[in-house]
């Protein structure tokens, strides 16, 4: 695996909640961290974030979701992203979601969530990690 | 015209209280030399002390600041320019409105909580919406899955707000809508309900929000593009002039762009301009200010730096008013005068020792009322984790009636008026602003701002600032950067939505379509289709909608087809 390709992360918003302002701060802070980062805008469904991973052969999509909708949209992404052939495609991403969701997102193959109070560099430290172990060569 | 001789100051007395004066601020001038060197030896805490916004603050304040104020600016409460407040007796007379945000699963529930709310004292109803109903979705549409009732409550037609407020007297409840994009669709279905109630419209009193300006900026709940939003947004000051003379058609917002990581500055000024502009607007369709201005509202934020939120409240008056006068030409004192509703900073609440957000909220709530807001939603504690526990809730409220009650603030009208910082930093926020409305202007004005991204980088540049500054320990946040012992675990109580408020809804709104007219359903919509093509007031051909129980969703489709949707700018 080269050492020289950067992270491509694909940032997005699903579902109806408009709050972008984490979505927003991770996005420039994982662009300042080096990695490629593409956000998706607002008002995305699941089958518009997966295909837009697929089209830009991303290794992270990384969510935001507020709005208590995440039991529907983690799942559903990463079912797709699995029948697009994009298993290892990691999903990871953060905001409001209760300890107990979180530990049933882990069990369903997501990986880590962050909340509020979560530095970027903390985020940006497991994507780095992540990929050094379990990036596929591209 | 004879002037007489004890009309004029005897000029050796003048001449003599001029002098004691400079010899005044001469012998303050040397003390204040004095204590600048005692202040310049010790230690200091920090090498600079900022406001919230990032503004240096001064150790020390003096008369000398206010040497050249202007005592005009200063003015009486209820008096041009309003900086005092903008009516004369304030909270002497009455108190501003404890109007606590709620809004969860279907209305039924939500009407629970209401009365619980109004039981335990609250002076006036706010309705949250779910997100479905915030963008225009009916319940049982394929993009409302999973979002149904969970932030807010589910509103798909005129029966659920005849639910929504049942056992609750709209003539005696005023009632404020946060609702956006399809806001005038609301607002016929909250028409249509009070007249269910046998209300005359005349007497109804309440806010819609109705402010898509800062949708664009901010918080991003639209449907429509720019213009058909503006033209709904004049057609409800029309409308509502004619017939709710006592109900605010818009809350012309700062709070969200607040949230969405502005400045104190740029939350005033980004508002400030939002509402020119609604007047902008207002004025070209023909109406006269003086109809319509009376009903603009306004709505900010409250956040952490005390003194900072209190001086923006303060300036947002007098900037208001002056323009209003001077630029736009209002007679009417109504029209010069800004009234608003505040909330305390959601953004500033921390998941982390989660009672610690009841003092973050007293203090906010303790700045508003010293600001002068005319409304008030206080925050619950839980509100980083979930909606309000009824519990949370209950603190939250209580924590208003306590600063009215027992306090003492409100017992006399804007106590900080003279205060050598607060008139000061009034001063100065109102010329950061200024500096802010050029800025503006230079770029064509409001609609082309969002158009290029301006406003929408601002605020994400700001966001990103301020999470810098988190992140580097320069700004604390207690339980999350520092004293952080007892933020391990997170262990409250929160507020679950029953999974099953999804398919009730859904049960509810097929019964609907059972049991209406449907003949009259499509006769209506397919008028109103009519009517977004020409330049007639929609109010009239929606609220026909809306009494037919047409649903959110099938009077927004039908006015998308005509307006188009809203594509935004994207960049970060």
């Amino acid at each position: 695996m080269s050492e020289d390709r950067r992270v491509r992360v694909l940032v997005a918003k699903p579902g109806l909640d408009g709050h972008d302002r984490g979505a927003k701060v991770i996005a420039s802070a994982f662009r300042d961290a080096g990695f490629e980062v593409i956000y998706t805008g607002l008002h995305q469904t699941p089958e518009m974030i997966v295909s837009a991973a697929v089209q830009e052969d991303v290794d992270v999509v990384a969510m935001s979701v507020l709005s208590g909708a995440h039991m529907t949209l983690f799942p559903r992404v990463k079912e797709l992203l699995e029948q697009a052939g994009a298993e290892n495609v990691l999903v990871t991403g953060g905001g409001i979601i209760p300890k107990d969701d979180v530990k049933e997102l882990e069990d369903m193959g997501i990986g880590r969530l962050f909340g509020p109070g979560t530095s970027t560099k903390e985020s940006i430290a497991y994507v780095k990690e992540w990929f050094a172990i379990c990036a596929v060569s591209k | 015209m004879t002037i007489r001789e004890k009309d004029v100051p005897n000029i050796s007395e003048v001449v003599k209280a001029l002098s004691e004066r400079d010899q005044e601020i001469s012998d303050l001038k040397a003390k204040l030399l004095k204590w600048e060197s005692t202040y310049e030896r010790a230690n200091k805490r920090k090498a600079v002390f900022n406001s919230g916004s990032g503004t240096e603050i001064s150790p020390l304040y003096t008369d000398l600041d206010r040497a050249e104020a202007d005592p005009e600016l200063l003015g009486l409460p209820g008096n041009y320019p309003y900086t005092r407040g903008p009516y004369a007796t304030m909270y002497r007379s009455k108190l501003w409105t404890m109007r606590q945000f709620a809004g969860f699963a279907t209305a039924e529930d939500t009407n629970a909580r209401y009365k619980y709310l109004l039981d335990h004292g609250q002076t006036g109803l706010s309705v949250a919406f779910d997100f479905p109903t915030l963008m225009g979705f009916d319940s049982d549409h394929s993009r409302s899955l999973g979002e149904v009732g969970v932030c807010g409550v589910a509103v798909s037609s005129t029966l659920d707000m005849e639910e929504l407020f049942e056992g609750i007297p709209l003539d005696k409840v005023s009632v404020s809508m946060t609702i956006n994009g399809p806001a005038i669709i609301l607002f016929c279905f909250y028409i249509a309900a009070a007249e269910k109630q046998g209300v005359d419209t005349r007497v109804l009193r309440g806010t819609i929000q109705n402010d898509i300006l800062k949708e664009y900026q901010a918080q991003h709940a639209w449907i429509f593009p720019p213009n058909p939003a503006l033209r709904c947004i004049v057609d409800m000051f029309d409308w509502c002039s004619e017939n709710t003379p006592k109900y605010n058609p818009i809350s012309i917002s700062g709070y969200h762009i607040r949230e969405a990581g502005a400045t104190a500055v740029e939350e005033l000024a980004f508002t400030l301009a939002n509402g020119f502009e609604y007047v902008e607007k207002g004025l070209k369709r023909g109406l006269d200010i003086d109809s319509f201005a009376p009903q603009l509202s306004f709505f900010f934020d409250v956040h952490n730096d005390f003194f900072e939120e209190i001086a923006k409240l303060r300036a947002a008056r007098r900037i208001w008013a002056r323009r209003m006068r001077k630029v736009y030409g209002a007679k009417n004192p109504a029209s010069w005068r800004l009234r608003t509703h505040c909330q305390t900073a959601g953004v500033s609440l921390t998941a982390q020792q989660a009672e610690n957000n009841i003092v973050r909220v007293a203090y906010q709530a303790m700045a508003a009322a010293l600001g002068g807001t005319q409304s008030l939603h206080t925050n619950s504690m839980d509100e980083t984790l979930a909606l309000p526990t009824e519990k949370a809730a209950r603190i939250a409220l209580r924590t208003q009636q306590i600063l009215a009650y027992e306090s003492g603030i409100p017992n006399t009208i804007d106590p900080l008026a003279g205060s050598f910082y607060v008139e000061t930093l009034t001063d100065n926020i109102e010329r950061e602003a200024e500096i802010l409305f050029d800025e503006i202007e230079t770029l064509g004005g409001v609609v082309p701002g969002i158009e290029s991204g301006w406003f929408q980088q601002k605020i994400a540049h700001s966001a990103m600032r301020q999470q810098k500054k988190i992140e580097s320990g320069e700004r604390t946040v207690v339980g999350v950067n520092q004293f952080t012992e007892g933020s391990e675990s997170i262990e409250i109580d929160t507020l679950k939505i029953d999974k099953e408020v999804e398919k009730r809804q859904i049960a509810k709104i097929v019964a609907l379509k059972k049991s209406r007219d449907e003949s009259k359903v499509s006769e209506c919509l397919s008028a109103l289709h009519q009517a977004c093509r020409t330049d007639e007031n929609l109010v009239p051909k929606i609220l026909e909608c809306a009494r037919s129980y047409c649903t959110l969703f099938e009077i927004r489709d039908v006015m998308q087809e005509v307006f188009g949707s809203y594509k935004e700018p994207v960049f970060f």
